[in-house]
């Protein structure tokens, strides 16, 4: 457990008033509030710890706390035996003294020291809806080729979600009312699931269509011929023209990716011929083909 | 919309201890919108988090009305830009390994 110079973290000396806390604090909230940086995992990092250097610095009697025991937070265990901070716990997680939601947690030493998260009197106390939580799910590309029950744990409960086939990388979905708990009566807060989709070694996606090369003999791309191909719903026969030229593409209807929450249609597949010319050939090969070249 | 998914302005405004004059002037720079049914304001559950939001820059980090629509604003483009960088990021990986 690390011991934070809230202090340092709000950039004030040990003599500052109440006011410059105050002020430190809206001034470094403004900069991290979550609500300023979405999807920065920074700033919320950041504002983590300015929040609870300002729960502890803005409350008279968890500063003379932190002043008296901070470096040897061990010791005020002693000090906290019967003490008034707990009755203060609301023991939601999330909360600054000005009165913002915020999902983020306090640290193990605040947590020690003072006893789960922090809500001091002030004005602005009670609040009317709960807290949004965010999670990242990840798939593989046949996990979101169709559609799937999937549970997941969230802050210690099990949700059963469906998630449609065709969901797309970095898309989020949520899911209403499974987020933290209303207060007072208020609603819960929603639940915001992203999905990061890995990449297939054989199939790439962009939107609803498959991207695949195939490799195609040097016969088979002169001559002609019907080749079978792997698609992400199974295999495929193709007829391939004569004098296929390297790097040609054909595209398949219907055999890309489904497309979200549209059942029954899909993208198209692209494939791109990789013409492979023949390696390790023998003499009368090797004849052959400089007779070709002749002729 | 069903009357389900209001929220009486007056409950929000005593849950949040704000003054509805707050209220007001959000809706009338359009940062949210006000239901009135039977002379009594509604906000849609929809637009609390939007709400909750202004009232965090507001009342927790001292920004006016001004500066919270510039926000807000600023905030729409980011999100804008982010899903621009998620499809083209989704794009580049068609060719990390061709």
């Amino acid at each position: 457990m690390t011991y934070p110079d809230y202090y340092k973290i709000l950039g004030i000396e040990k003599s500052a008033t109440q006011k410059d806390i105050k002020n430190a604090f809206r001034k470094l909230a403004r900069k991290y509030h979550p609500d300023l940086n979405p999807n920065d995992k920074d700033a919320k990092k950041n504002f983590q710890e300015i929040n609870e250097a300002n729960e502890v610095l803005s409350d008279p009697e968890k500063r003379k706390k932190y002043d008296q025991y901070g470096k040897d937070w061990q010791h005020a265990e002693n000090f906290e035996k019967g003490n008034h901070y707990q009755q203060q716990s609301s023991g939601t997680h999330g909360t600054y003294s000005s009165g913002t939601h915020f999902d983020g947690a306090f640290s193990d030493f605040f947590e020690s020291m003072f006893g789960g998260s922090a809500y001091t009197d002030n004005s602005r106390r009670v609040k009317f809806r709960g807290e949004d939580y965010n999670a990242e799910l990840h798939l593989n590309l046949l996990d979101a080729y169709t559609t799937h029950k999937q549970t997941l744990t969230v802050n210690g409960k099990k949700i059963r979600i469906t998630i449609p086939a065709g969901i797309e990388n970095g898309q989020t979905i949520k899911i209403s009312g499974h987020g933290g708990q209303g207060i007072n009566g208020g609603p819960n807060g929603d639940l915001y699931i992203t999905f990061s989709i890995s990449s297939h070694d054989k199939f790439k996606r962009l939107g609803n269509d498959l991207y695949t090369t195939v490799d195609l003999n040097l016969y088979t791309a002169v001559l002609g011929g019907e080749i079978t191909i792997d698609t992400i719903s199974g295999k495929v026969k193709l007829k391939v023209k004569p004098e296929t030229q390297n790097g040609t593409k054909i595209l398949l209807k219907n055999k890309g990716f489904p497309v979200y929450k549209n059942e029954g249609h899909f993208g198209a597949l692209y494939i791109t011929y990789a013409i492979k010319i023949p390696t390790n050939l023998n003499d009368k090969q090797k004849s052959l083909f400089t007779e070709l070249s002749e002729s | 919309m069903q009357i389900e998914d209001l929220i009486d302005i007056n409950e929000i405004c005593a849950s949040h201890d704000i003054e509805i004059s707050f209220i007001s002037s959000l809706q009338k720079t359009g940062l949210i919108e006000i239901t009135t049914v039977d002379d009594v304001l509604f906000i849609d559950t929809g637009q609390v988090k939007q709400l909750e939001k202004c009232i965090h820059f507001h009342y927790d980090l001292d920004i006016n009305i001004e500066g919270i629509e510039t926000i807000t604003y600023l905030l729409d483009r980011i999100t804008t830009l982010q899903e621009e960088i998620g499809e083209l990021r989704n794009r580049l990986q068609l060719y990390e390994t061709f």
